[in-house]
């Protein structure tokens, strides 16, 4: 009863296939499993970027010689502080400053440099009084023709904090991989049940082990998809640069999937159509998501919530993600997180399992 | 006769709700038996607990000589089952939906592509299930049935909620599904439908099976009188519809004329005392 030269898939190859397709062709479960999440990789990458204080605009009104007879050295340490244009208007310097369009108004009468500023930016207002201060003090010891007694060398140290897309391309990676899979398997374990399709799979001569493992491999071929699109966009556009063992984040994002996939098995065992089972995977995984740093550190929460987070099975994966893909750890950090990761989806499974129900009535 | 099917005394009860009440049912190979019966008689959970999807209170059912539960990995590729909804893959073609079933089967992408035409979908073979029509539908949810070639059918309600245009069609292709001696259950609220199609017929009501038989044995045996209805009205009732019509034959007023006999509706009505109603 067969005809040799066609082709046949295997059931497990078919079933992917199939999954697979109606996933791609599902513009809104795409959406929300790659661009939504990278909307704000973009978003927050840009808008955060650059938190160090832009240069500081001044104006230099007539002749102010303690400005412009600057050595070159100190010349250029100045020009990296100062943005400075010269004018010859006092009143209409003090109006841009005023509107804004300048930070600083500056003008020597006789001995003494007056910079007119606002507070509009504190930290900026502070780096313009500190500057020229510096500037003042510096030029009397010149004056004075004595070497200084002291001197400052300043030397950084690594921060512990780190570069917005550093810390928000792991985070951000980790929502949307939970997301896409606690929806995918909330929405398959309803829709199949509601088309009894799950029944019709029953009655075919695959095995449970087959569909299961079906449904899970395309749900991490999707997280391994978005973690390379997370990866490749943050190192191109946003100089993110990963560190030794980031290769970790591979086996723990696997675990981390089917540890969202049990939580959208749960969702869907307890609700009774599909958008009630996409709904309550989004109840549980959108806050589990401010909770566990997705959107911003936690390190300025309350106490409580920061104990409370180390329940909450995203923050282990982001965690270990960081480490290993940012932070330098060792392969080693993610062996913990994964298995944080693995008892969690393991006990949803089984109270998934107990709950759920055949029929829908 | 073999026995395709053999349930013995098939019971399933939910809490106080006796759904289907010591079902005895044998259906011979190759036969089409139609089971009949109003919205929640039992039909459905009848034919899940054959199929093996339902576990049994009591009694039991065998399928081609093997107990249907619990699921039987031999006996899965010997049935098809069309279920109640449309169990199909999202967002998949109609070829692609019947490729995926004909893979789970092991069967090659050629014979699938067979069905898509036997049922005649092959214009609709690159639309997604969703486009498809409501006998469209069915009709793939058919071909997906069959695609594995088995040697027992069941279809349950394949024509409900259809418009009587699209029942009608689909009569057409469920008559030949048991030509090459296939078994086929098909369950249907409508009189017509198992009168049309099935060899035998099973009437269910609230969990019991009332009778089985052929259609016409089992109108003949309600000993109902013909009814021959007149252009002008007349409604005459008689027990010998022959003598009755060469009289009229003798007046020419035969022209027009309708003459009835009984129907399953008569069957069911005497039965169980009341009306059907679908």
């Amino acid at each position: 009863m067969s005809t040799p030269r066609t082709s046949r898939a295997t059931p497990f190859w078919a079933l992917s296939r199939a999954i697979l397709r109606g996933f791609v062709r599902d513009r809104t479960a795409v959406f929300f499993a790659v661009v939504f999440p990278l909307m704000f990789l973009v978003l927050f990458g840009g808008l955060f970027s650059d938190q160090s204080v832009g240069k500081v605009d001044m104006i230099v009104v007539g002749d102010v010689s303690l400005i412009d007879d600057l050595p070159a050295d100190a010349d250029a340490s100045f020009g990296a502080t100062f943005d400075v244009t010269h004018s010859d208007d006092l009143d209409d310097a003090i109006a841009q400053v005023r509107k804004g369009d300048a930070d600083v108004a500056v003008e020597q009468q006789g001995q003494t440099l007056v910079a007119h500023y606002t507070q509009t930016d504190p930290a900026k207002a502070g780096i313009t009084a500190g500057a020229l201060q510096a500037l003042v003090d510096g030029t009397n010891l010149a004056v004075t023709g004595q070497p200084p007694t002291y001197s400052l060398d300043v030397e950084s140290v690594e921060d512990e904090s780190l570069d917005t897309i550093q810390y928000y391309t792991p985070g951000l990676l980790g929502w949307a991989v939970a997301m896409s899979a606690a929806f995918g398997a909330a929405a398959t374990i309803q829709g199949w049940r509601q088309t009894k399709l799950l029944r019709r799979l029953q009655l075919a001569p695959v095995s449970t082990r087959t569909v299961v493992g079906a449904r899970v491999s395309v749900t991490v071929s999707v997280a391994l998809v978005q973690m390379a699109i997370f990866i490749g966009v943050g190192a191109l556009f946003f100089g993110l640069t990963l560190t030794g063992a980031w290769w970790m984040a591979i086996p723990l994002l696997v675990v981390g999937t089917l540890c969202f996939m049990s939580i959208g098995l749960l969702a869907g065992a307890i609700t009774k159509t599909q958008e009630g089972a996409v709904n309550a995977a989004n109840f549980m995984v959108l806050p589990m998501a401010f909770l566990s740093g997705s959107f911003f550190p936690l390190e300025g929460a309350p106490q409580w919530l920061q104990t409370f987070s180390q329940v909450l099975p995203l923050k282990h994966l982001n965690d270990g993600m960081l480490d290993v893909m940012v932070r330098g750890e060792p392969w080693t950090a993610a062996l913990l997180p994964m298995l944080f990761l693995a008892v969690f989806a393991t006990v949803v499974t089984l109270i998934a399992a107990r709950l759920f129900r055949w029929e829908t009535t | 006769m073999t026995a395709a099917i053999e349930v013995i005394g098939l019971t399933k009860t939910y809490g106080d709700l006796r759904a289907v009440d010591g079902v005895d049912l044998t259906v011979g190979e190759g036969e089409f038996v139609g089971i009949l019966g109003p919205n929640g008689a039992g039909k459905t959970t009848l034919l899940e607990m054959v199929e093996g999807l339902r576990e049994p209170t009591a009694g039991s059912a065998s399928v081609l000589g093997l107990p249907a539960w619990p699921r039987n990995a031999a006996l899965l590729p010997r049935i098809g089952v069309q279920l109640q909804a449309s169990s199909f893959f999202e967002r998949l073609t109609a070829r692609e939906q019947i490729h995926t079933f004909a893979s789970l089967y092991g069967v090659a992408a050629s014979r699938a592509d067979e069905w898509l035409e036997r049922v005649g979908l092959v214009e609709k073979a690159d639309s997604r299930v969703e486009q498809l029509s409501g006998g469209q539908a069915q009709r793939l949810s058919i071909a997906c049935a069959l695609v594995h070639d088995p040697e027992v059918v069941f279809l349950d309600e394949p024509t409900a909620a259809l418009d009587p245009q699209a029942r009608r069609n689909l009569w057409d292709l469920l008559s030949g599904i048991n030509d090459s001696g296939r078994t086929v259950v098909l369950t249907t609220h409508y009189m017509d439908e198992a009168e049309a199609l099935a060899d035998r017929v099973a009437i269910m009501d609230h969990g019991k099976l009332l009778v089985f038989d052929t259609p016409a044995a089992l109108i003949h045996g309600l000993d109902a009188p013909t009814r021959i209805t007149l252009t002008d009205g007349e409604v005459l009732t008689t027990r010998e519809p022959a003598v009755e019509i060469a009289r009229l034959a003798e007046q020419s007023r035969l022209d027009g004329v309708r003459v009835q006999t009984g129907t399953l509706e008569d069957v069911f009505l005497d039965l169980t005392g009341r009306e059907y109603r679908a």
